[in-house]
């Protein structure tokens, strides 16, 4: 599958991370096995077992390459952008609080993602923020995350 | 205290009003998430796990077990209707169900689905009540090389069937042990893996990493596109929703095969109701008199599949509630709530916490009372779900997601976390790592090195010790049966 070859490569790396950071730390002591032990066998499964998908996938691509697939590319986009407004939503959390940064994100997922009118886009966000003020806050006493303006 | 005692303890507590309203929330919730395609128990149930935490733990744990088998309830909805499996343990009804949709047998075919998941669920509960007393009395005797003997086989089992790739299922228990292990050694006080974040020292939650994978990742994958399904038309009216006698008595021995073999694969952890599902569907094939109509509109096709995937969530329970060992991604959230609340779910859960176990056991009676009800009359109002504007719902679960992460610590750097594990979830569906073995290895990590840390201290380092006692010796051979047995088959397929 396309994309083993760089998930084994990157998981390889972590493996190679683990190992060396668990050497470290006491691998046996007189009390028995140190914090190093565990990490350590589990870093060294996790770098041969990289080792062995990256292998098979590149054998799999020397017998059959894989063709190239924008549509596929398009739909990735599409979640990549999803998660994008998620975080901009998360770092807007300290400056404008909560309800605005989620109204701003219920906005964007309606009237762009989904591209619907900005009318209906704007009451679900402001629709959607208000329903979890009113479940959160206050029904429930949950605290929610608060911005310059003290909301 | 006997099954009778318990039982009766277990009903005084789930009766109480309060209990009632969250069996009866769990359930409604349940139902509406197994309607739901894209949305499954162990997001929600991980979703709503913060909020919990200002409940009563039995109240807690009543409702969130009703979501897990309320979602089996509905995931039949959409198989039918739709051809589009809510959840995975509702794959194989698709077959049957939607064929019988197709012909006009809709309302036939959802009502099957209901009575089959009523009486099989109902087996499972009974399952549950006499089969978890005498396991956990049973397991007093292990010590720390039989729990983490366990613990391997639990997670071997579960990286045999959690996806098409053996070696991709391992890699993502081995991120989940790496994950568990990150802040502070209890033994030792050595911080590891904290990347010098002050923030990591506790390690972290277990729910960030739940919900960032299974919602955010979910919700992500679900937004790749923006078409809908093409919906069947909903039978109107009771009548239309109830089977004929002679499709009951076409699945006389549906709704036992189901209910069994649901019970006994949900008690072996890692198989799942997936699996129990196409067994039962497997068996009921191979003993009908014409097997060549499965999947054409056979009645048995259906009930069979939906009692299987309805008994092993009592099943599922069993290892859980009695060795702490979870056999899916569900019950490894279910795990954790009841570690958040401050159980140790174990030998001696039942016997510490009578009330907690047998209250559970009698909601699941209730519950599953309920959901007959809510579901054969209730079809077509819950069928409108679907007709429900997506990004909607995906905003709010975003929010929710926000919210659930932020109520725990109340922390901006656990909501940045949250947004890196929903990407990695999102990463892990795209490249076909199953998440289920990241979340065990998550919950178990930390356990297991404890039990084998304590298992070496009291052998002094000598690892023969996991062998030489008998129980763990035993649980150990067969975890490496049931890793070396894929192993073997793969290199019979590559030999000519």
């Amino acid at each position: 599958m396309k994309g083993d070859l760089a998930s084994g490569a990157v998981l390889a790396a972590l493996g190679v991370y683990i190992v060396v950071q668990a050497r470290r730390w006491e691998y046996l002591g007189p009390d028995g096995p140190g914090p190093g032990f565990f990490p350590v066998w589990y870093g060294v499964v996790m770098i041969a077992l990289a080792l062995v998908l990256m292998a098979t996938s590149a054998a799999r691509r020397a017998t059959a390459p894989t063709p190239r697939a924008t549509a596929k590319l398009r739909e990735i986009g599409r979640a990549l952008a999803a998660w994008g407004a998620l975080a901009v939503c998360v770092g807007l959390l300290k400056v404008l609080g909560f309800l605005l940064a989620f109204a701003l994100l219920a906005f964007f997922m309606t009237a762009v993602m989904y591209r619907r009118p900005i009318l209906p886009a704007l009451a679900v966000a402001v629709g959607s923020a208000l329903g979890f003020y009113l479940l959160f806050p206050l029904a429930l006493g949950v605290a929610l995350p608060t911005g310059l303006l003290g909301f | 205290m006997d099954i009778t005692g318990g039982l009766l303890q277990g009903f005084a507590v789930a009766l109480t009003p309060a209990n009632l309203f969250w069996c009866f929330v769990g359930v409604f919730l349940g139902t509406v998430v197994g309607v739901m395609p894209g949305l499954g128990p162990p997001a929600t149930i991980a979703m709503l796990l913060p909020l919990t935490f200002q409940m009563n733990p039995t109240s807690a744990i009543i409702m969130l077990a009703g979501i897990y088998y309320g979602a089996k309830y509905g995931g039949s909805t959409t198989s039918i209707l739709l051809n589009v499996p809510g959840e995975s343990a509702s794959v194989v009804t698709c077959l049957d169900g939607f064929a019988m949709a197709r012909r006009g047998r809709a309302g036939a075919a959802l009502g099957i689905a209901a009575i089959a998941s009523f009486i099989a669920g109902t087996v499972g509960v009974v399952g549950l009540m006499l089969i978890a007393p005498p396991l956990a009395r049973f397991a007093l005797s292990f010590s720390s090389p039989e729990y983490f003997a366990l613990m391997v086989l639990g997670l071997a089992m579960v990286v045999l069937l959690a996806g098409r790739s053996l070696v991709k299922a391992v890699l993502a228990m081995l991120v989940g042990l790496w994950i568990a292990g990150m802040g502070i050694d209890l033994f030792t006080s050595t911080s590891r893996f904290t990347f010098g974040h002050s923030e990591l020292l506790d390690g972290i939650d277990f729910v960030v990493v739940a919900i960032g994978v299974f919602a955010i990742g979910e919700v992500l994958g679900n937004m790749e596109t923006r078409e809908g399904t093409q919906m069947l038309p909903v039978p109107k009216g009771l009548r239309n929703l109830l089977p004929s006698l002679e499709e009951l008595r076409a699945c006389r021995f549906a709704f036992l095969n189901g209910s069994v073999i649901g019970f006994l694969i949900g008690v072996l952890p890692g198989t799942g109701s997936t699996i129990a599902s196409f067994m039962s569907y497997g068996l009921e094939k191979a003993v009908s008199r014409h097997p060549e109509k499965f999947g054409t509109g056979v009645p048995e096709g259906v009930a069979a599949p939906e009692g299987a995937n309805n008994s092993e969530t009592g099943g599922a329970l069993v290892p859980m509630l009695t060795l702490g060992i979870p056999g899916s991604a569900t019950t490894a959230i279910l795990l954790a709530a009841l570690i958040l609340w401050g159980f140790k779910p174990g030998p001696l859960m039942i016997q510490e916490n009578p009330a907690l176990f047998w209250g559970l056991v009698a909601s699941m009676y209730i519950g599953n009372v309920l959901l007959l009800v809510l579901n054969i009359p209730l079809i077509p109002l819950f069928a409108q779900i679907l007709k429900s504007p997506v990004y909607v719902l995906y905003s709010l679960i975003f929010g929710i997601s926000i919210v659930g992460v932020y109520s725990v610590s109340g922390s901006l750097f656990d909501v940045w976390m949250l947004a890196g594990f929903g990407l990695l979830g999102y990463a892990m569906r795209k490249l076909d790592y199953p998440a289920a073995p990241l979340i065990l290895g998550l919950v178990l990590g930390d356990s297991m090195e404890r039990a084998l840390r304590q298992s070496l201290m009291m052998s002094q380092g000598d690892l023969a010790i996991l062998v030489s006692r008998p129980i763990s010796a035993v649980i150990l051979g067969l975890a490496a049966i049931v890793l070396l047995v894929p192993l073997a088959k793969k290199v019979g397929e590559v030999r000519p």
